[in-house]
């Protein structure tokens, strides 16, 4: 392994003009976008060019590291704040800084009329560098650094219009979700400790191979957990929809391309932990079963275009969750998938905004209709995307997918066929509600009120939908050509220990039944959708009546469209709200009443606070007595 | 013929040369006029705290001596516990300069005549600053003592002290008065432990030195009753100073009631002076039987950090919420504290540290947050803060985060480090229950930092009295020291490793 003297400046080149943009303060108000834009862009140039020179060297040497300095030093407990830089880092690099400038791009014309703009773009800067750190960091606990930064930045984005007070709440529950995982990862850190002595990849990847199946179990479940919160999978995938709160921009960078990507990265770089451990896999591909199920069902039912993006987004990191649990060859088709996604999600969400932005702000697709006429470029870049999100060939998604379908079918035995047919499934179905979220935007006629003026944005905002789209398109095609990326992660991943299992059905079988069911997904929702009565626009208008017919339009479409799923909609929503909601509120009441009668023995007399202490010393002795008898 | 015993001056003197101080101040109090009597005291302060620490630096190579017969133990371990207490109290210091937060004169009746006639005419408590010296000199000799009498000597010391500078609040002096009170009296309640268990451990043992306490407790045979209801007893003192449950009850109602700069100062060195003795105690005299009595101690960790955690939730209070993060961190600390291992001690002593800091900037910050009645400790009010006091809030949430243990402030490198040594014995509950709680406390903070961000400021935002050079410098100090242990802990780390000496 070399080293190199580069990449600190991957997270320092940010960070310091995060930093700076919010010291400055006023004064940096007219040109702080400009800043964090070039920033932006010239940790892509590093990117790009460790990009090639790891092209330049071959084997062991093309992975990099450096070291910064000694961090901690207690004990057994060594731990060196140093990076590493391998074939798996440089695809999320590549992704974060590439991706994050576009976006950046997008965001000099989406937030011009915000006058904290500002404000923004430092948060900005500081996501690229936590994320940087988080997927550049050599140990578990540099991670853990980023993994926080990256959530701190999430929180703050997410809340950025924190004068509603909706928004503010969004916020929070976002943060207490990711609470829950960071639980996970923390403690998956302590076991790790505990078995190997190190907390780096390289000292666990040494140790996995003698460590006992309960602890390598216990730490696969803790990183699921991680994996979970901020990746929002099952059971702790609630808060993405409500992060839809923040900037469209921010949906598009952090909670669609990158940040809730990076539980798939967490369960990729500990592929040496999933790997010795069988029930730790189980639990991963059940996790993305059914979270990519019921991202996908929940996708159906909203109007609001974010929401449906986000269910959808959700429903994605549930293949590559699922992809990952498939075995060493899972994780290439797992990452593939992350990047084409990276594209085409992205894409959507800027799509989406664009037609926010030209819409004011209106989210509801119910009142779109019949845009692509307005906004041609959008609507263009959006149906691409569209396109690579259904799997369509030869779209990005159609090369990434169906390996994560077919992989699934090869399993063997009923677990391939229920994994394989889950994923079959959740592809009708995103084909379903994607072209409902197409149909209802720019097709159709207008229902939109006469006041708005929907209108093609900047080519400010225009151009990364441009690139974006262009990825949707060639990313997957580049990325599958001579199973190229299979081959490049192959040394972290350990891929060509693959045993793809004995083929269930010949790969252009899969792809062909891929392709029906989204055919019949996409066909049906054009039908549905084009018996939907015209609504004139001066009956939107009047806002009652035509949420009345939404209502009855959507329990009718429920009702027939999606059959099964009608009632497991129900089903989840209601396990959504009463189990796991439930579960949560009743862990904040039982604390807070427990909470309370603290306070009630906290009563300010002398005389009962010396009793307590006295129960103390007769239970103390009670123990005492207890341990040594 | 009776020869002088050998005090060894050298490796006493961190402790005289405080008390010297403090003994110099009353003589300043008698002798000085008033106009300049605040700023002497001060400077005196200052400067015995910095000779003092002076002198611990000088002397840190003679580790591992015993001084005064036996009675101290000059070593790694507690010379850098008296460094942590001096470069704390220092800064702590800082804060008294601000000298409104005192009653102008203690004897008046809250609300009489005579304190609005003291009050007009600027009369001060300067007697604050020999009263910290005598605690800090008490602090300094309560982690060395070698022996049971001297250690409830010192006990008894920093307490007393304490005891009065609690009750000496300028505004709601009332509440000042009866925290001082509850404190006296459940402080003498719990001393009255102490002193039992040192009785039992005399009878066990026919010794008051930890060493020969531990020697005759590896004997076999022994009556072990008496020593572990001794263990149990002196404990109590112990952990009541501390401020774990369930002998912490009097923390929110002290914390909140006495002046702030005095709660700053007590929340952190006593914390420090009194894990030090606990580590000392456990490790020198009773680890030989450590697996009879370490349930106990576990149990109580485990009922301190998440009680603490868990009662800050529906706190409304800076104050008490402050003073219930104290209690979680006390639970943190015996944990560390109970491995008895090197790392243990390291990583107590780290941790003692990073909270210290933390502690005394949050209650310094405190300070200054007022409206025209004086301090306002409503977190309510407080909504907006960021918005009139930038500087100010980031310091706060700093100094939250590092309560919470977010990564780049020395808090999270504190728990860490404290969590391994802890895994190390293979304590899986304490561990659980750290973490739950350390998640449950974090939530809290954020509210807090949330409050101060990212609500609109009201009318009844509090504002920001702007500090004196040497209170801002002091909020600096513990700015920059938090800031700096979260990203480069090995500064301290590496001064920590080689002082874990501690005399047999």
């Amino acid at each position: 392994m070399r080293t190199s003297s580069h990449l600190v400046y991957l997270i320092a080149l940010p960070l310091f003009s995060s930093a700076l943009l919010l010291l400055l303060g006023r004064i940096a108000d007219k040109w702080g976008h400009l800043l964090a834009t070039l920033v932006s862009a010239s940790t892509f140039g590093i990117g790009v060019s460790e990009f090639v020179a790891m092209h330049s060297h071959t084997g062991a040497n093309r992975a990099a590291t450096q070291k910064l300095f000694e961090w901690i030093s207690v004990g057994n407990l060594k731990v060196d704040a140093s990076l590493l830089l391998d074939q798996l880092s440089i695809c999320f690099v590549l992704l974060i800084t590439g991706v994050g400038t576009l976006i950046h791009i997008y965001s000099i014309a989406y937030m011009d009329h915000d006058k904290d703009r500002r404000r923004f773009f430092a948060y900005l800067n500081f996501f690229i560098a936590a994320m940087l750190l988080l997927v550049l960091g050599d140990s578990y606990l540099n991670l853990y650094v980023g993994w926080e930064g990256v959530g701190l930045a999430s929180y703050l984005l997410i809340g950025f219009w924190n004068q509603n007070p909706v928004y503010a709440v969004a916020a929070k529950k976002a943060f207490v979700a990711n609470r829950v995982g960071d639980l996970g990862l923390s403690l998956a850190i302590m076991i790790s400790f505990a078995q190997f002595g190190t907390v780096s990849f390289t000292g666990v990847k040494a140790g996995a191979p003698h460590a006992s199946p309960a602890a390598l179990t216990a730490i696969g479940a803790m990183l699921l957990l991680a994996a979970a919160g901020k990746s929002a999978q099952f059971p702790l995938q609630s808060w993405l929809g409500d992060a839809m709160a923040g900037p469209t921009p921010v949906s598009a960078l952090i909670h669609a391309a990158t940040m809730v990507t990076a539980g798939v990265y967490l369960i990729t770089r500990s592929n040496f932990i999933f790997d010795a451990s069988s029930t730790a896999r189980i639990l991963v591909v059940s996790v993305g079963v059914i979270t990519l199920l019921f991202g996908a069902i929940v996708g159906t039912a909203k109007d609001d275009i974010k929401k449906a993006l986000a269910a959808s987004t959700m429903s994605q990191i549930g293949y590559m969750i699922l992809a990952t649990g498939l075995g060493p060859v899972g994780y290439a088709f797992a990452i593939m998938h992350l990047l084409t996604h990276g594209f085409f999600k992205a894409g959507m969400f800027l799509g989406a905004g664009s037609v926010m932005h030209g819409m004011d702000d209106e989210v509801n697709m119910r009142k779109y209709g019949g845009l692509a006429k307005l906004m041609p470029i959008t609507a263009v870049t959006f149906g691409l995307g569209y396109l690579a999100i259904l799997g369509v060939p030869p779209f990005a998604g159609f090369y990434s997918k169906d390996k994560i379908i077919e992989t699934a079918f090869n399993q063997g035995g009923g677990k391939g066929i229920i994994l394989g047919g889950a994923a079959l499934l959740g592809a009708m179905i995103t084909a379903f509600y994607m072209t409902r979220v197409v149909v209802l935007t720019f097709a159709g006629a207008r229902r939109w009120k006469d006041g708005s003026h929907p209108h093609e944005s900047s080519v400010l905002m225009w151009g990364p939908m441009v690139i974006l789209a262009l990825g949707s398109v060639a990313s997957g095609f580049l990325l599958s050509m001579g199973s190229s990326l299979v081959n490049w992660l192959q040394p972290v991943v350990n891929a060509s220990n693959a045993t793809g299992g004995k083929e269930l059905m010949k790969p252009l079988v899969v792809s062909l039944l891929a392709l029906a069911v989204v055919i019949l997904g996409a066909g049906y929702a054009i039908v549905k959708y084009r018996t939907v009565p015209e609504i004139a626009p001066e009956q939107v208008s009047v806002f009652t009546k035509a949420a009345r017919k939404d209502l009855y339009q959507d329990v009718f479409n429920n009702a027939v469209l999606v059959k099964p799923g009608t009632i497991l909609t129900a089903g989840l929503v209601a396990t959504d709200h009463n189990v796991i909601d439930g579960a949560v509120r009743f862990v904040g009441w039982v604390i807070s009443e427990v909470s309370d009668v603290l306070r009630k023995i906290q009563n300010g007399y002398v005389r009962s606070y010396a009793l307590t202490m006295l129960v103390g010393v007769f239970i103390g002795a009670v123990i005492l007595w207890v341990v040594t008898a | 013929m009776l020869t002088s015993p050998a005090l060894d001056y050298n490796l006493l003197a961190p402790i005289l040369i405080i008390l010297g101080g403090a003994l110099l101040g009353v003589l300043v109090e008698g002798f000085v006029g008033r106009t300049y009597r605040a700023r002497i005291q001060l400077v005196l302060a200052l400067a015995s705290v910095a000779v003092a620490f002076g002198w611990v630096v000088s002397i840190r190579a003679d580790v591992s001596q015993s001084a005064a017969v036996d009675s101290v133990s000059i070593d790694g371990g507690g010379l850098f516990l008296q460094g942590t207490i001096l470069v704390l109290a220092f800064v702590a210091l800082l804060f008294f300069s601000q000298n409104d937060h005192f009653a102008p004169q203690a004897s008046a009746l809250p609300g009489s005549a005579e304190e609005a006639q003291a009050l007009s005419a600027g009369v001060q408590m300067t007697e604050i600053y020999p009263l910290v010296l005598f605690a800090i000199s008490g602090m300094l000799l309560f982690p060395v003592a070698h022996d049971l009498i001297t250690l409830f000597v010192a006990l008894e010391v920093l307490s007393i002290p304490l005891y009065i500078i609690t009750g000496l609040a300028r505004r709601r002096r009332l509440l000042s008065q009866e925290a001082a009170l509850k404190y006296f009296l459940l402080g003498a309640y719990s001393s009255a432990f102490f002193l039992f268990g040192a009785a039992f451990l005399y009878g066990f043992s026919g010794s008051l030195s930890l060493g020969q306490i531990r020697t005759a407790a590896a004997a076999p045979g022994a009556n072990h009753i008496f020593l572990f209801l001794g263990v149990l007893f002196i404990s109590v003192g112990l952990l009541f100073k501390v401020g774990a449950v369930p002998f912490h009850s009097w923390t929110p109602d002290v914390y909140q009631g006495a002046p702030t700069p005095v709660t700053g100062f007590m929340a952190a060195c006593t914390k420090v002076a009194a894990f030090g003795a606990m580590f000392r105690i456990f490790i020198v005299a009773f680890s030989s039987i450590q697996n009879d009595w370490r349930p106990v101690f576990v149990a109580i960790s485990i009922v301190t950090m998440a009680g603490g955690a868990i009662a800050v939730i529906v706190q409304r209070d800076v104050k008490r919420t402050l003073a219930y993060s104290s209690i979680t961190h006390a639970g943190f600390l015996l944990a560390g504290a109970i491995a008895l291992s090197k790392a243990g001690l390291t990583s107590m002593m780290f941790y003692l540290v990073a909270y210290g800091f933390a502690t005394i900037g949050a209650f310094g910050i405190v300070t200054l947050v007022r409206d025209s009645t004086g301090e306002v400790s409503d977190i309510d009010r407080w909504a907006g803060l960021a918005k009139k006091s930038p500087g100010v809030a980031t310091a706060f949430a700093l100094f939250l985060m590092s309560f919470g243990g977010i990564p780049l402030t020395a808090g999270f490198i504190a728990k860490f480090s404290i969590f391994t040594a802890v895994y190390a014995t293979g304590n899986i509950a304490i561990l659980v229950v750290g973490v739950l709680s350390s998640a449950i406390a974090l939530f809290f903070y954020l509210r807090v930092v949330l409050i101060m961000f990212f609500k609109e400021p009201t009318d009844d935002t509090v504002t920001v009295a702007v500090p004196s050079f040497l209170v801002s410098s002091g909020i600096v100090i513990c700015f920059v020291a938090t800031l700096v242990l979260g990203v480069y802990p090995n500064l301290l780390f590496n001064l920590a490793n080689t002082m874990t000496t501690l005399v047999p």
